[in-house]
């Protein structure tokens, strides 16, 4: 009977129920938590990772701002079905830039961890104006108006700061010339395709939406799209080395 | 805390008068010094201080800014600052800013207008909410419904959705029932005269301005963490009021100990401000930006979003709605609580297995399989715990299981904590590994959350609501029992076939 | 602070806990027997589950569990297994000449029915679920090629893609007439009507047929042949058959002379894989249009 006695100093006291609750709810998320960024094993050791490019960066966040992770997600799991259909399971180390992660949790599409390089340029932009014009039963929303919205250029160099404040390897040259790099990618023709192409070898340089004369929002998410689950090159990585 | 002005001779103002009259009055005889002006109270002055301090931060974000919804929103947030300003100011000068008494002819005066307005508000954003639940339900069975339209395409009305329902419907009918049931329990008024206000209107202008940052395209793409830096800075500060409002009753208690239900309340409150501080840690990109870039990347973003969202169901669905059960079941019963000891073991118990579960919905990802294994442990132990909160509700009818008869608001919370077992069942299988690996990504993790969500939250939710309204009002009875008795009946079968995991999303979409 | 006496409960003849609260009173019952005996078991369970599986986080590293268990070996091993059942196949597959393929009852049918999962997952969102095609993506069961139909030409389409990033793709260019200014904006129309005219597609009136098939014999026999037949060593398509790839009308011709669309048909063998890629050249051969 008295050890339900003791129990009477937390309801008699607010600041001491308060603090027992603090206490009870801290353990959990820290034992959960704080590991993930001291334990080596959580990360994997890959080649190839490098932070999006500006046009990438923006793609993103309009994948973010459409919600397009309500219905797709971006984490293939270790399953048998799931490799066959969707290529390598998703490693920690590819998503090591995503802020915020867009692992999704909810497949009514397909998940699109590795859609890169799928599908042509020209069917990301038939299927994101009309997704019913390729697939008749599908249940996806349209958005033409990534075709109408210029790209906007503002600020574009702060979200590369911020990024990089927090560890993102981003240069001093490619943050001053973000902006010129943002519209670059999607003019291959134009004299700032060059510099680019230095500054984020490697990277695909398109007229992404097929209207070269203007840069739209349907560049960069297409951009954004083309280039998933591309950048960890699988034949130089030690899954034995990886395993957990 | 007020500063009494007793001893200052009073201030002939000129009540009705424009507010610029008075103003001048004050200042004028401020100048001149002819006559000692009262002061205004601690709480007065600290809001409004308060208040001007968001206002202009806010005013020069809105002038300065270059994106529109961003103006759009720190006006809003401005303006609501200075009518707050406006109206301490305007009961100030018409000398009616005497404190209520705290009793009258030794009861307690309770301050029951904001639990009005927030019951109010949880009965309009739950219309709103369960709307457009209706609406994304419909696009995903004819997708023309999106209308090619950037603000009311499915991925931005999902959240809309989701929020709505949990953090606008639900939180109000939190802070309502809190309010009236931490009042009623201590036998102490609500602390303040502003502060109860301010955090009753500072939530619901948080929820406008998150609801139209989803639509106009301003979210973070954190589930149920959506809002943008700039919402939650608001949120931050409103919920700090929330907490210290809500424990100024505690502290102001007749019975020296505290009542179960607001060892809940105050497990929900202290959690979900350590929750949303962490899992919304973002840098805006500028203060002219919506944009912001939260610290946490990737796998550790990921941990701590299912961190945070595993217990916005644990804390916020959970915790809140039984404090709720704990009130409102025995009173409606008129039966004391089922079991002392069984409300000790369950609350810590509750509160301390939640915060590890999160990993469930991380199950076969790039999580470290460890963390998994953690997740998946300790949902299962998790079970009993939250059973030991059915058990609570359920056995406390012991002794009136006749009333279920004729009282239908009572029928409805009973309902609800056997939908809360239900869901607390299904959700501890969900947990395991195997069966994850099946459930998740489908329709069938839908279908658990709407036993939960609707089932659960929704019916005690108009439970406490019908039992608040005439509460309220002090009115005997509700307008009509049988209209309770159809919205029980329709909406029963309606939540079975939509939490049934081939229900309604699924039919909608085949 | 009122302190309240404890009672006994009239209906349930259990004791309270003396405290009172707006009315409300708490009966002192002990935990239900079976609900702690639940909870014991499941942390039992939970107990032992770590033991055996990879679990608590240490200062560097992580208890393994007895099992020392891999959900990622695990799936590659399954993958692997998998994998070389198929090989086997897909060896003799490889193998395999179209005859014995379609002579072989046992690796037809496997083919078919790899070649038709991979189909559905990657394929149907350009050319169709049945392989009819849209706007713009070839329909492959008709007989009409624009690179071949023939099994080896088949899986060398879909290995490499047509204008794909792979560096073995096909490649075939078709120049921009009107954008690049080779030809007259009137010469345009006058070839579009004519090729109109042989294709037997509406035309319009007032053109000169005649002046449109000089034109033609002048920029576009080249490749696609005086009969207008295409040309398949080339990737020049057919301009007789009702299958053109982007809209039937003289229009849609003349904004293809003006600008042609290049569409892109990726690579497939580095995602896919060799076997797979044969089954896929099976299935498409199998649909009713393959020569
Ligand atoms: C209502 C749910 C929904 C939303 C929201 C949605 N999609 Fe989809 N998506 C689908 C469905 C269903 C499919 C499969 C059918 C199809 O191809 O259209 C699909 C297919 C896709 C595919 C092809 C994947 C493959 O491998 O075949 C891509 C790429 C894609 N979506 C991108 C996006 C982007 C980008 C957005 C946001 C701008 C988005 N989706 C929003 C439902 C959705
Ligand atoms: C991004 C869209 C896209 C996808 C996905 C795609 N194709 Fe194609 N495919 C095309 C286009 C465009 C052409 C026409 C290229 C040309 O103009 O020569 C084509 C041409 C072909 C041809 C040649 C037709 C001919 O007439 O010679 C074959 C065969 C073919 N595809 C098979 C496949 C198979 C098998 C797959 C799946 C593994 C596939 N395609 C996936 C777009 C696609
Ligand atoms: C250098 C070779 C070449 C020349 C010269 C050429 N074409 Fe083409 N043509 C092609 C190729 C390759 C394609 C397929 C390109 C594509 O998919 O956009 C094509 C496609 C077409 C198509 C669309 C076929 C379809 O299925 O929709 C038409 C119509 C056409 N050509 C007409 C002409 C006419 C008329 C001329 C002369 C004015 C001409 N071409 C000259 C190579 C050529
Ligand atoms: C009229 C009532 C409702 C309808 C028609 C409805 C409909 C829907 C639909 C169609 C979805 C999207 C499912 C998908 O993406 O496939 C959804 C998701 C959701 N709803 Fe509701 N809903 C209703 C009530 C509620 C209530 C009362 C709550 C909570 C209190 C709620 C909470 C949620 C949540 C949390 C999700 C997200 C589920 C997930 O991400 O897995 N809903 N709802
Ligand atoms: C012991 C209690 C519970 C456990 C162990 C549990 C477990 C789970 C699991 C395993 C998932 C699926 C995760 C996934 O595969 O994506 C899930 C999803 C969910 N559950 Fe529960 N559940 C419990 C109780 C509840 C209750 C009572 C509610 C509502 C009031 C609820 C609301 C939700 C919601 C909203 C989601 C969807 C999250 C998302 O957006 O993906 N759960 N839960
Ligand atoms: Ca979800
Ligand atoms: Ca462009
Ligand atoms: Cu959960």
């Amino acid at each position: 009977m008295s050890a339900w006695k003791k129990h009477q100093i937390f309801e008699k006291n607010s600041l001491i129920l308060i603090i027992g609750i603090v206490i009870m709810i801290s353990i959990g998320g820290l034992v959960e938590i704080v590991p993930l960024y001291y334990l080596k094993s959580t990360i994997e050791k890959t080649e190839g990772m490098r932070p999006y490019t500006p046009l990438e960066l923006v793609g993103r966040n309009i994948y973010v701002r459409e919600g397009c992770y309500a219905c797709h997600s971006q984490q293939i799991r270790p399953m048998r079905d799931e490799l066959q259909r969707y290529g390598n399971y998703s490693l920690a180390a590819e998503s090591m830039y995503d802020r915020p992660f867009q692992w999704g949790s909810k497949r009514t599409g397909p998940d699109l961890a590795r859609v890169g390089g799928k599908y042509s340029d020209e069917w990301q932009r038939d299927h994101l104006v009309d997704p019913r014009s390729v697939s008749p039963t599908s249940v996806m929303p349209g958005y033409p108006f990534l075709m109408d919205a210029k790209l906007s250029t503002i600020e574009i160099e702060n979200h590369l700061k911020v990024n990089a404040l927090y560890g993102v390897p981003y240069t001093e040259e490619q943050i001053a010339s973000a902006k010129v790099d943002l519209l670059a990618q999607a003019q291959p023709d134009s004299d700032a395709a060059e510099g680019f192409e230095e500054r984020y070898p490697g990277a695909l340089i398109r007229d992404f939406d097929g209207n070269a004369k203007e840069v739209t929002e349907m560049d960069a998410l297409v951009a954004y799209l083309q280039m998933l689950g591309t950048l960890v090159d699988f034949s130089l990585y030690d899954e034995k080395a990886n395993l957990r | 805390m007020y500063q009494g002005r007793g001893n200052l001779p009073p201030i002939e103002l000129r009540s009705g008068s424009p507010i610029w009259t008075n103003l001048f009055t004050l200042y004028g005889a401020n100048i001149m010094g002819e006559r000692k002006v009262r002061y205004l109270s601690l709480e007065e002055g600290g809001f409004s201080l308060l208040l001007l301090a968001v206002a202009i931060f806010c005013l020069v974000i809105a002038g300065k800014t270059w994106d529109q919804v961003l103006a759009f929103h720190t006006a809003l947030i401005a303006l609501a600052s200075l009518a707050g300003i406006f109206f301490i100011f305007r009961r100030y000068f018409d000398g009616n800013n005497t404190p209520a008494p705290l009793e009258i002819n030794g009861k307690p005066n309770y301050n029951m207008a904001p639990v009005k307005f927030a019951t109010w508000a949880s009965v309009f954003w739950g219309i709103a909410g369960f709307l457009v639940g209706v609406i994304i339900a419909s696009q995903l069975a004819f997708p023309a419904l999106n209308f090619d339209l950037p603000w009311i395409n499915f991925g931005r009305l999902r959240p809309l959705h989701t929020s709505a329902v949990i953090f606008a419907f639900g939180g109000n009918v939190l802070i309502a029932s809190s309010f009236y049931v931490v009042q009623r329990t201590c036998q102490a008024r609500l602390p303040g005269t502003i502060a109860p206000w301010f955090v009753v209107l500072g939530y619901n202008l948080f929820i406008v301005v998150a609801g139209t940052g989803y639509l106009l395209g301003v979210t973070q793409g954190k589930e149920y963490a959506e809002p943008e830096w700039y919402a939650d800075w608001l949120l931050t500060i409103v919920w700090v009021g929330y907490l210290l409002t809500f424990l100024g009753s505690i502290w102001r208690r007749k019975e020296s100990h505290i009542y179960v239900a607001n060892w809940f309340y105050l497990a929900f409150i202290v959690t979900i401000a350590v929750l949303h501080l962490f899992n919304n840690a973002s840098l805006p990109v500028s203060i002219y930006s919506t944009k912001s870039y939260i610290v946490w990347a990737g796998v550790q973003d990921a941990m701590v979003q299912w961190w945070y969202g595993h217990n916005a169901v644990g804390f916020f669905l959970t915790t809140g709605f039984l404090a709720i059960m704990y009130y409102f079941i025995p009173k409606r019963a008129e039966r004391p609580v089922y079991s002392y000891r069984l409300s000790i073991v369950h609350f810590w118990a509750l509160i301390f297995l939640y915060i590890w579960a999160g990993p469930h919905h991380l199950h076969y990802t790039s999580l470290p399989q460890w963390a998994s294994t953690l997740g998946m442990t300790f949902s299962i132990i998790l079970w009993m715990p939250s059973w030991g909160g059915m058990i609570n509700g359920l056995m406390t009818l012991s002794g009136a299981w006749d009333k279920l008869r004729t009282d239908p608001v009572l029928r409805m919370m009973v309902v609800s904590v056997a939908f809360y077992g239900m869901a607390t069942f299904e959700g501890p299988l969900m947990s395991i590994r195997a069966v994850n690996g099946l459930s998740h990504y489908t329709d069938w993790t839908v279908g658990h959350v709407h036993a939960g969500a609707l089932g659960w939250v929704g019916y005690i939710s108009f439970g406490a609501l019908y039992c608040l309204v005439p509460w309220l009002y002090n009115k005997k009875a509700l307008y009509s029992l049988r209209l309770v008795n159809w919205h029980f009946w329709i909406s029963t079968l309606a939540s079975c076939s939509t939490s049934a995991p081939c229900g309604y999303p699924v039919s909608c979409r085949a | 602070m009122a302190e309240h006496k404890k009672e006994i409960d009239q209906v349930s003849g259990v004791e309270t806990t003396g405290h009172e609260w707006d009315g409300l009173k708490e009966l002192n019952n002990p935990l239900p027997k079976w609900w702690l005996y639940m909870f014991y078991g499941s942390i039992v369970w939970s107990v032992i589950y770590w033991v055996l599986m990879p679990s608590w986080p240490l200062v560097n590293g992580y208890t393994k569990g007895l099992l020392d268990y891999s959900q990622r070996a695990v799936a590659t091993e399954e993958f692997n297994v998998a994998a070389a059942e198929r090989a086997e196949t897909g060896k003799m597959l490889l193998e395999a000449s179209l005859d014995e393929i379609l002579n072989t009852p046992e690796l037809l049918e496997y083919a078919s029915a790899q070649g038709k999962v991979a189909f559905g997952d990657n394929c149907a969102p350009c050319h169709g679920t049945g392989a009819t095609g849209f706007e713009g993506y070839p329909n492959l069961q008709d007989d009409s090629w624009i690179w071949g139909g023939d099994l080896d030409t088949l899986a060398t389409t879909i290995s490499y893609g047509v204008r794909s990033e792979h560096d073995e793709s096909r490649f075939a260019e078709m120049p921009a007439f009107g954008r690049d200014e080779l030809l007259e904006k009137e010469e345009i129309v006058q070839v579009a009507n004519y090729v109109g005219s042989v294709a037997g597609l509406p035309t319009q009136d007032g053109v000169d047929l005649e002046a449109g098939k000089v034109i033609y014999e002048e920029n576009c026999a080249a490749c696609h042949m005086d009969n207008l037949k295409g040309d398949i060593e080339t990737g020049s398509p057919n301009l007789t058959a009702p299958t053109y790839l982007y809209g039937k009308s003289v229009d849609d011709i003349i904004a293809q002379v003006n600008a042609p669309r290049h569409g892109v048909m990726p690579a497939w063998i580095d995602r896919l894989g060799e076997t797979t890629v044969k089954s896929l050249a099976v299935y498409v051969h199998s649909l009713g249009g393959g020569q």
